[in-house]
């Protein structure tokens, strides 16, 4: 499992290094998947607003009524039709982009298997949504779809009576059937709103939305591609002609050609087989638990900052239960928690010029605390010399770990780099473990666990609590640019920020044992 | 100048991305069924009668039954297989005894059948036997049709309309 994720990786590394330069990582559409696929979903649904207010839903009458939306009303019931079908396909691509995306960055394991898991209903209904949207142009490809998936249907057991029947002749079709069809091309999107709110339940501040930029863009190319190659129809459709050759949309249909190849119960198993794999990956292989976050509530004095940091969800606020004179406590759900330690990062109280007796704070990781790291730190810098020291913070999840053999440069791994409290850059700096400290998020600037590069750097631009202190000299700082990829990459930037590091000049104040404000 | 490049490089990506969508959207064409033949399509759903008669309940049996169950006659619920043959132009494209569907075996039996025929002329004999005779055919239909290529036969079967029907 794991050659095929660094295999889908290594793939989605090159396009993302592509696409990085025209579109930067806001634009990126591929750092913005999930988003797009709600656009597209938005497009289709006015879109489809739209042109049902011609639509003629009778089985006789439909065919003539999408005919006149395409040629007669062209200019603007053509074109939504056109944007109905083409932000349908886009939809798909981006949802299917998405899915192998969260795959290969193994973001579904864990306590994030929620996510996916609702993700797997997602594909069903969203297949479903484009078969019955196809059915209703009654076509000659809506003939086909109509005798096929019935045909299909009728090899389950679940139907009395053949449904395939329905379609033998003219004079046996009825309307029932198609005002079904009508219904549920209604009704399934309504449905797969509510599960697209349910898979972003243990997402915290989801990005629903894509930046304006890139949704400008998107609608530009839909609209464009809608004016210049027209949604079109396939002829009536006409049931004692056989439609031999139909034009098939790739994106809905694909199961139908493997249903002829390879046979109606294959193809269910494929089909059910193949949803129930995906559906199990979170647990092929499940992952090692890691630590989750712990609340000391001797330490924690409800300021909500790790509640509003948090990725996922997993804090939430409740009353007071130790008597002392704040209004609230953090609370962890351990089965949300994915041990990212952002919260760690964001608690006012983790600042490591406490005292090693004293270094707890409100909430931190259960095995993995942030005294450990100030040790980590303390040991790994001892042995540095020369006077262009740097140590290097990188997020296990990126390409900041594993050595580097530069002298003079040491390194520390974290869970994530959100976990870093920014009080530790002042520490390294200020007790003289360091020269600078280089930091290290996860590769193309963005984050495994979702929050840890915009939540750091906003913590050092002082925009988010807690900030990093002003007298933290900047030009010490030093930080992995977004593009980076590759190990040679980072291994030439932490050079490089080395070799410019200003001499120490005495400019730091040596703060002996100073708290920072703490509860 | 940065600028002007960034610009151009995303409507490159975007034209690209749109025709993946427009062409994709309905190409390549998919053939399913060769264009060069006609289609004959056997469909049909039918109950044959039930296996064994209906006898009365002997005094003894119907002294065993609970009050409220009793009843004159014991009718087996089981179905007989309907046996279907298409022959077409002499040669036997279908011959089977279809078992009756549900539980119990007594619901219709289903077929459903394609064949595909050079377009021309087609001498179809459609037979169906519901009943426990041993030999020969309960109803039968003969035809001589004409097909074009991709035009869709359809045979059916409805009792109450007197047997095959045969529709084009
Ligand atoms: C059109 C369909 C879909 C839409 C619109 C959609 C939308 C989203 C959005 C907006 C997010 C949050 C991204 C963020 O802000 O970080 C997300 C996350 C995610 N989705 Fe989907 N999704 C769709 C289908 C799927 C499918 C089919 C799967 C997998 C079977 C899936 C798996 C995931 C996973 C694993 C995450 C990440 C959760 C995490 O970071 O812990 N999604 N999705
Ligand atoms: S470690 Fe903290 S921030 Fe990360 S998921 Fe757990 S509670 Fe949330
Ligand atoms: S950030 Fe720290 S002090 Fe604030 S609520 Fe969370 S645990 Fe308590």
């Amino acid at each position: 499992m794991q050659v095929l994720q660094r295999a889908l990786q290594a793939v989605f590394n090159v396009l993302e290094g592509w696409l990085d330069r025209p579109f930067g990582p806001d634009w990126n559409p591929l750092y913005h998947l999930g988003a797009l696929g709600f656009f597209y979903f938005w497009v289709v649904a006015v879109s489809g607003i739209y042109i049902y207010i011609f639509f003629d839903t009778g089985i006789s009458e439909a065919y003539d009524s999408v005919e006149y939306m395409t040629h007669d009303q062209w200019y603007l019931a053509g074109v939504m039709r056109s944007l109905h079908r083409y932000a349908s396909d886009g939809m798909v691509a981006m949802m299917m982009l998405h899915m192998v995306r969260e795959f290969s960055l193994d973001r579904h394991r864990g306590s994030r298997w929620f996510t996916w898991f609702t993700g797997v209903p997602i594909l069903w209904l969203v297949v479903i949504c484009g078969i019955t949207g196809y059915w209703l142009v009654w076509d000659t490809l809506a003939q086909y779809i109509a005798i096929a998936t019935t045909e299909w249907l009728d090899w389950l057991p679940i139907f009395g009576e053949s449904v395939a029947r329905n379609f033998l002749a003219a004079d046996l079709l009825d309307d029932r059937f198609f005002s079904l069809m009508v219904f549920l091309h209604i009704a399934v999107p309504l449905i797969l709103l509510l599960v697209l709110w349910i898979h972003l339940q243990r997402v915290t501040k989801p990005e629903v939305f894509p930046a304006r930029g890139l949704a400008l863009g998107s609608f530009a190319m839909l609209l464009g591609l809608s004016l210049f190659w027209p949604a079109l129809s396939q002829g009536p459709a006409d049931l004692s002609q056989v439609p031999a050759v139909v034009g098939l949309d790739w994106f809905y249909l694909i199961a139908y050609p493997v249903v002829e190849i390879w046979g109606a119960g294959p193809a269910w198993a494929l089909t059910f087989g193949g949803s129930l794999l995906i559906a199990m990956l979170p647990w092929l292989p499940p992952l090692r638990r890691r630590s989750v976050a712990q609340v000391d509530l001797a330490n924690c004095n409800g300021c909500t900052r790790c509640q509003e940091d948090c990725p996922f969800a997993a804090i939430t606020m409740t009353p007071r239960s130790d008597g002392r004179p704040f209004e609230r406590e953090a609370v962890v759900d351990p089965e949300l928690c994915t041990g990212c330690g952002i919260c760690a990062g964001a608690c006012p109280t983790s600042t490591p010029f406490r005292r090693a007796s004293a270094l707890v704070p409100g909430i931190d990781l259960a095995d993995r605390p942030l005294k450990d790291l100030r040790q980590q730190i303390q040991e790994a810098t001892a042995g540095l010399t020369g006077d262009r020291k740097v140590l290097v913070l990188g997020c296990e999840h990126g390409i900041g770990t594993g050595q580097m053999a530069i002298d003079g440069v040491a390194q520390v791994p974290l869970p994530c780099i959100g976990a870093l409290p920014p009080s530790f850059i002042d520490y390294v700096l200020s007790r003289d473990l360091a020269d600078g400290v280089f930091l290290a998020g996860c590769k193309g600037g963005e984050c495994y666990s979702r929050f840890g590069l915009r939540w750091t750097a906003q913590r050092l631009a002082g925009e988010r609590d807690p900030h990093l202190r002003a007298r933290v000299p900047r030009e010490r700082i030093g930080q992995l640019e977004p593009g980076a990829r590759s190990k040679a990459k980072m291994t030439a930037a932490v050079s490089a920020f080395q070799a410019g590091l200003p001499q120490r000049s005495g400019e730091i104040e040596h703060p002996r044992i100073r708290q920072e404000e703490t509860v | 100048m940065i600028r002007v490049f960034r610009y151009t490089g995303q409507a490159l990506v975007y034209v690209l991305f749109a025709a993946f969508l427009g062409y994709f959207s309905s190409a390549p064409s998919y053939t399913h069924f060769p264009p060069d033949q006609a289609l004959i399509k056997l469909s049909l759903a039918h109950g044959a009668k039930r296996e064994g008669g209906c006898r009365r309940f002997t005094q003894a049996e119907l002294q065993k039954m609970a009050p409220n169950m009793r009843r004159p006659m014991d009718c087996p619920r089981q179905r007989l297989p309907v046996v279907v043959e298409l022959i077409i132009d002499g040669e036997t494209r279908y011959s089977a005894s279809v078992p009756p569907t549900g539980l119990s075996g007594d619901g219709r039996s289903r077929i459903y059948q394609r064949f595909s025929v050079r377009p021309g002329k087609h001498a179809i004999v459609a037979r169906l036997r519901d009943s426990d005779r041993s030999e020969g055919f309960d109803y039968e239909k003969t035809a001589e049709i004409e097909l074009t290529a991709r035009q869709s036969l359809a045979i059916d079967f409805r009792q109450e309309m007197g047997g095959f029907l045969f529709r084009w």
